[in-house]
């Protein structure tokens, strides 16, 4: 990534162009040609920096279910229980943390009464009770990273 | 706002991402039988209403640079959380903020904040900041580091992966 790159990075996390050719206007802004800007954000979506261009969604207002829950796995079961809930589909991020607590993960639904069969199947497989900590109030997602 | 079947079209064909061409909107239009102007409509229609939360780049943080992330939580008394919270999610070291419950007696904290950054010195400087500029010192408090991340596919819908939140 050069200069360049993380100025892409940092102007397009939001407030892109909806229009015939958004790029083109996108690049004029950061004084470049469309062209040079297709490339580069290609390039960095290849290298894995971009995960993706486009929306993101708003799970509930989708119609969708989202939930966060936590389990505490004995450090012997940690990977094989990882590998249980990793298998499911609808299970869309998972980090071990340094707590009692250890494995976080989201679940993420076409239907939020998945979220609960989902959760369930997780205890089942595994034994394990899991924690389901939904939110209650959202004050911020920004999600956004300065390059 | 309900999504119509040509809108849940929409939505699946920008599982990947807008395509990198000159005229994007054109093109995925074509794939799901829209013209142009109608797909841009429709787009302009669900960031207004928030379906979208926001449109352009959304980065890998890890590759980015930003190596370390530790979830922030507070046991907040419940009349107090949403004031700290929205001042919580107003602050930029601030990337995600939740009230959830507590899950008693394994998990006192009602108050989740998602803090990122080049490695753990600087996400414990920026969480020690955030405490000491909002008060939060008599407050039950932990901070859990990430130590290993298994997945981070976005969500799926229609068994298509999705960025939402």
């Amino acid at each position: 990534m050069d200069d360049t790159d993380r100025r892409i990075v940092n102007a397009l996390q939001g407030g892109f162009p909806i229009a015939e050719r958004p790029f083109a206007a996108a690049a004029e802004a950061l004084g470049l040609e469309e062209a040079d800007l297709l490339a580069r954000i290609k390039a960095m979506r290849d290298d894995g920096v971009i995960s993706r261009f486009g929306p993101l969604w708003h799970a509930e207002k989708m119609g969708g279910g989202l939930t966060l829950s936590a389990m505490s796995v004995p450090a012997e079961r940690f990977d094989d229980v990882a590998a249980i809930v990793n298998s499911f589909p609808e299970v869309a991020h998972n980090y071990a943390r340094d707590h009692a607590l250890n494995m976080w993960f989201v679940v993420a639904t076409e239907r939020p009464e998945r979220i609960a069969e989902v959760l369930a199947e997780i205890e089942a497989r595994t034994g394990l009770a899991v924690h389901d900590m939904p939110k209650i109030e959202e004050f911020f997602v920004g999600l956004r990273f300065e390059a | 706002m309900e999504l119509s079947d040509s809108d849940l079209d929409l939505v699946s064909v920008l599982a990947d991402g807008l395509p990198l061409v000159d005229r994007p909107y054109r093109a995925v239009g074509q794939a799901v039988g829209l013209s142009e102007d109608a797909v841009i409509a429709r787009i302009k229609a669900m960031s207004a209403v928030g379906i979208i939360r926001r449109f352009g780049v959304i980065v890998r943080h890890h590759e980015l640079g930003f190596r370390a992330n530790a979830m922030a939580v507070w046991d907040i008394p419940d009349p107090l959380v949403g004031e700290l919270g929205r001042r919580l999610g107003d602050s930029p070291e601030v990337t995600l903020c939740y009230r959830r419950p507590r899950r008693l007696p394994d998990w006192p904290f009602n108050l989740f904040c998602m803090v990122h950054g080049r490695d753990r010195d600087a996400v414990e400087a920026a969480i020690r900041g955030l405490a000491e500029r909002h008060g939060l010192a008599s407050h039950g408090h932990a901070v859990l580091f990430s130590t290993r991340r298994f997945k981070q596919t976005g969500a799926r819908y229609g068994r298509r992966p999705l960025a939402a939140e």
